[in-house]
């Protein structure tokens, strides 16, 4: 069983920091599942200051993984592309100095698809990260290493980013818990933005409770982004383990087509277990989910053709040679960025050009507005929504690789959410042939409290947490 | 009179304002003091683009937005957005620029100017906010250039872009907009003209209701007024030759006073304009009569007000206040001395010698100035020697009554006088026979002897009066 915050606090308190770390450290030196992108060489000097200085409170000396789109000063942060190879922010994300003041020791950067753009963290520049469940198998993405560092006890917590699942997939692939916060939740200052409009960092961790204590240590206001919302979140008092007359809407159109048979019952076993706590549910309807897939990647990929257009070997990463500024640049991006994100960056592009823009970006825009109107319907009958995180448990590493379309298909339960930009957290709910699942609980706009609450409640009547890597068949 | 117009001129001009009285710049809060720094030094992440670096906007800009929005009586939208211009250029360091696309924060004004005929309106179809990128410097000339340098000290710099209709009808009337919108703009506190980069404009032109092309980056009102004269002329003689205008974008080149092509229509960028996610729409609508209620007091006001307080002439009252630094310069000066005998010395005298020496107002003390008026309407010293003291303060500095003492400026006594005008009666007897032949002429030869007697320090009219009268007691 691997270590909550509560085991590792106590550790720490009785021990030192410095020792628990060295024993982390150890244990990304020895593994090989690839989850990390570096490792922080002062990572011992934090876990002493942390000693030194005997910071209160809940991070104190303990080790955190960061997805490699967060920036870090003085640390690498590269997106697992070749295109940010050597560069290094002069400055810290928001919640790295959340982090930071909490006492936390930065341990490493952790692997990714590249600037987030896959399910699998098969495009990093470093290779896959391989599932601690199945080594034949992706972690899932794109905070694939963040997830899998979690479930091989490399780290007990861990930070993501989530776009369009990409926190909540890799978790429910390894087994862990991950949060995909309300948007204007946590601060986006400091993340290496991929689709602005709709990604949140988000935290990863073996325990619901230590997701609330993560996220009240780096949800807090930011008036460095403007989408930040200054609200009282209060998240750790909010845990509870009662849901008693809690309002379950199960969607129907997240059981539908591709969805694994045993991953839908498994499901249905959850929220069977939620009736027996005295919760009730009832299947709503969310008609314009099916159209919410093609739209998400036309919004993403928008976003992210312009949001790429600064990587052109100008100012920091590496640069290609050419004869003159514009070439330089063309063979820079041309070498130096990975085909899945170039053919993100060029439908991106098309489908902002001119003649085009109406026809998909404005028309994925008024799905998005559909899909938003689809959960705040939902939400005035029941208090959350409950579904598949991903329609399979982990895929072999190589089977969808060359058929990016059905890669593309495995987000069709995550990206409603974030189209919505209402919060969701993925937790274990059981295992299908020894890879694990997760249930998708979501919730309404800045009421993380409420699925926080019952996915504490469902782990405090459950054991599938408990499983360790390897053990399950 | 009116203009008829006969090439069919029409003129549009785009005008970027530079905001640089803001404290900070338009996405971040790096200072906007950085004209004499070191390039590269007034960045920080956000303005560079470094990698997860958010824009957050900067609220004063936005109010002086609708500052400009209200003196060029336009309409305040109610909400407004940013977009993303998407193009590459190594001056641009996030690949795009921030800007405002369909929802302008202002639009559909007017500002009079004083035309061909009298007085015309420009229509303003628009102004927006946009963030200025940085600037490229080549190592010598720009085709033989080893390399090339980024100053990104400019970066996020607040502009905004102003746009009028096709309403001006000649290269004067669009150099009499541009001087407008600047004095309009300077009455604002809201930017400074003299500071490199703070107007640049760029000129829609086509005569005859012809093709237009568009001449970019224009960097002087002058200049501007050349790029037109020059453009009108070529696509004239385009014409003449039976010949179409295509529809271009050309570059002036200031050095030779002529436009060259840069690219036609079919290569125009798409830009591939969408709303910025990290700036979420602002409403405005609130704010405006707040801040109508601190607009000042603009360019023609305050000329009526000169004409009406002062009683001064229109081309005295239009001199001073279409340099805010003049008129309020003639204000303190005129609080304290005669306000017409002031209107002259400041706006005939001292503008005259400022703009030979290409001085501004600030070259000046309103002390000085108020001494020397003193001076004169007090008959202590003549006009002339006034004009003296101007000069002598700009050329090598010095008071007025230091000039006064060290060059002996003041009037010379009564009797001085008189026993010059008796000598020079004396030694030029035939210089009074001609005069009484009928010759006038020789009078003033004889008033300028003596002036040459008195080194300047006698008053030539009464120098007249008393010699008329000598020669009529003595001489007749």
């Amino acid at each position: 069983m691997l270590d909550g915050l509560s085991v590792i606090r106590n550790k720490i308190g009785s021990s030192s920091a410095e020792e628990v770390v060295a024993s982390y450290l150890d244990r990304i030196e020895k593994s090989d599942i690839n989850a990390f992108t570096c490792v922080a060489e002062d990572a011992i000097d934090q876990a002493k200051k942390a000693d030194s200085l005997n910071i209160e409170g809940p991070l104190a000396g303990v080790p955190i993984a960061i997805k490699d789109n967060i920036s870090t000063r003085g640390l690498p942060t590269t997106c697992s592309s070749a295109i940010l190879n050597g560069y290094v922010p002069p400055y810290d994300a928001h919640v790295i100095e959340r982090l930071r003041k909490a006492g936390a020791v930065i341990i490493g950067k952790s692997n990714m698809d590249e600037f987030g753009m896959g399910t699998s963290t098969e495009t990093s520049t470093y290779g896959p990260t391989l599932n601690p469940w199945d080594t034949e198998r992706v972690a899932g993405g794109s905070s694939g290493g963040s997830a899998a560092a979690v479930a091989a006890g490399q780290v007990p917590v861990s930070l993501g980013s989530d776009t369009g699942g990409s926190v909540r997939c890799p978790a429910a692939f390894c087994g862990t818990v991950g949060l995909k916060p309300t948007y204007g939740a946590v601060s986006r200052y400091g993340l290496v933005s991929y689709a602005n409009s709709l990604e949140q960092i988000g935290p990863l961790a073996n325990r619901v409770e230590d997701i609330a204590t993560l996220m009240d240590v780096i949800g807090t206001y930011d008036n460095r982004d403007s989408t930040c919302v200054n609200h009282d979140a209060g998240y750790t008092d909010a845990l509870q383990d009662d849901v008693e007359g809690l309002k379950i809407g199960v969607p129907e159109e997240y059981f539908g087509e591709g969805i694994d048979d045993n991953v839908q019952k498994l499901v249905w076993d959850a929220i069977g277990k939620f009736e027996d706590m005295g919760a009730e549910y009832t299947k709503v309807s969310m008609p314009n989910t099916p159209y919410a897939l093609a739209a998400y990647y036309i919004i993403a990929m928008s976003e992210a053709s312009s949001n790429l257009a600064r990587f052109d070997g100008t100012r920091y990463g590496t640069r290609s040679e050419g004869e003159n500024w514009h070439m330089m640049a063309s063979k820079t991006r041309q070498e130096k960025f990975g085909a899945e994100v170039k053919r993100r960056i060029l439908i991106g592009t098309y489908a902002l050009s001119a003649g085009y823009h109406d026809k998909y970006y404005l028309k994925a825009l008024k799905v998005r507005t559909l899909v938003k109107q689809d959960f705040e319907r939902a939400f005035e009958d029941v208090d959350v929504l409950m579904a598949p995180t991903m329609p399979t448990p982990a895929f072999k590493i190589g089977e969808k690789m060359d058929d990016p379309l059905s890669l593309y298909l495995s987000d069709v339960n995550t990206v409603p959410i974030n189209l919505a930009g209402v919060p969701s957290i993925s937790v274990p709910c059981g295992f299908s042939e020894g890879l694990p699942v997760g249930l998708q609980v979501i919730g309404k706009y800045f009421d993380e409290a409420t699925i926080l609450k019952a996915a504490n409640a469902f782990e405090k009547n459950t054991d599938h947490h408990t499983k360790l890597a390897g053990e399950v068949v | 009179m009116v203009y008829e117009n006969p090439d069919g001129v029409m003129v549009g001009l785009e005008i970027h304002v530079q905001l640089n009285k803001l404290a900070t710049k338009l996405l971040c809060g790096c200072s906007t003091d950085y004209h004499t720094s070191e390039p590269n030094t007034h960045v920080c992440p956000v303005c560079m683009g470094l990698p997860g670096c958010l824009p957050v906007l900067n609220k004063r800009a936005v109010e002086y937005a609708i500052r400009i929005g209200l003196a060029l009586n336009c309409e305040i939208v109610e909400q407004t957005q940013f977009h993303r211009k998407n193009y590459y250029y190594p001056d641009l360091p996030k690949g795009f620029q921030t800007t405002q696309y369909d929802y302008p924060i202002v639009s559909d004004g007017r500002v009079v100017i004083e035309g061909e005929d009298g007085e015309h309106v420009v229509r303003i179809r628009r102004a927006h906010m946009e963030e200025d990128p940085g600037r490229l410097m080549h190592m010598g000339s720009i085709d033989r250039s080893k390399g090339t340098l980024i100053d990104y000290n400019r970066s996020g710099m607040a502009l905004i872009e102003i746009v009028s209709e096709p309403d001006m009808r000649s290269p004067r009337e669009a150099r009499r907009f541009l001087d407008k919108l600047r004095n309009i703009l300077e009455y604002l506190d809201v930017f400074d003209s003299t500071l490199e980069g703070s107007m640049r404009v760029d000129a829609n032109i086509s005569i005859g209701g012809g093709d237009r092309t568009e001449v970019k980056n224009i960097s002087s009102h002058k200049g501007a007024e050349r790029a037109l004269l020059y453009e009108i002329m070529r696509q004239k003689n385009i014409k003449r030759r039976g010949e179409e205008v295509v529809m271009e974008t050309r570059h002036f080149d200031e050095a030779r006073g002529v436009t060259i092509s840069m690219r036609t229509k079919e290569e125009e960028h798409d830009y591939r304009y969408f709303p910025e996610p990290d700036l979420v729409p602002m409403r405005v609508g609130s704010w405006v009569d707040g801040i109508l209620e601190t607009l000042p007091e603009l360019p023609d006001a305050r000329r009526s007000r000169f004409i009406s307080d002062y009683r001064m002439v229109d081309t005295h009252a239009k001199a001073l206040t279409s340099d805010i630094r003049v008129a309020d310069f003639y204000e303190e000066v005129a609080s304290q001395v005669d306000p017409a005998a002031a209107a002259v010395w400041v706006s005939d005298v001292l503008k005259g010698e400022l703009n030979y020496r290409d001085l501004t107002i600030a070259s000046f003390t309103v002390e000085d100035m108020v001494k020397i008026i003193e001076l004169v309407v007090g008959g202590k010293i003549t006009e002339k020697g006034a004009v003296e003291i101007i000069r002598n303060i700009l050329d090598e500095g010095g008071c007025p009554m230091g000039i006064v003492k060290e060059k002996g400026l003041l009037k010379v006594e009564g009797d001085v006088v008189d026993q010059a005008v008796e000598e020079v009666l004396k030694e030029n007897p035939e210089a009074l026979e001609d005069y009484f032949a009928g010759k006038e002429k020789s009078l003033n030869f004889l008033v300028g002897q003596v002036m040459k007697k008195t080194r300047g320090r006698a008053d030539a009219r009464s120098v007249r009066e008393m010699m008329l009268e000598e020669i009529d007691k003595n001489y007749r």
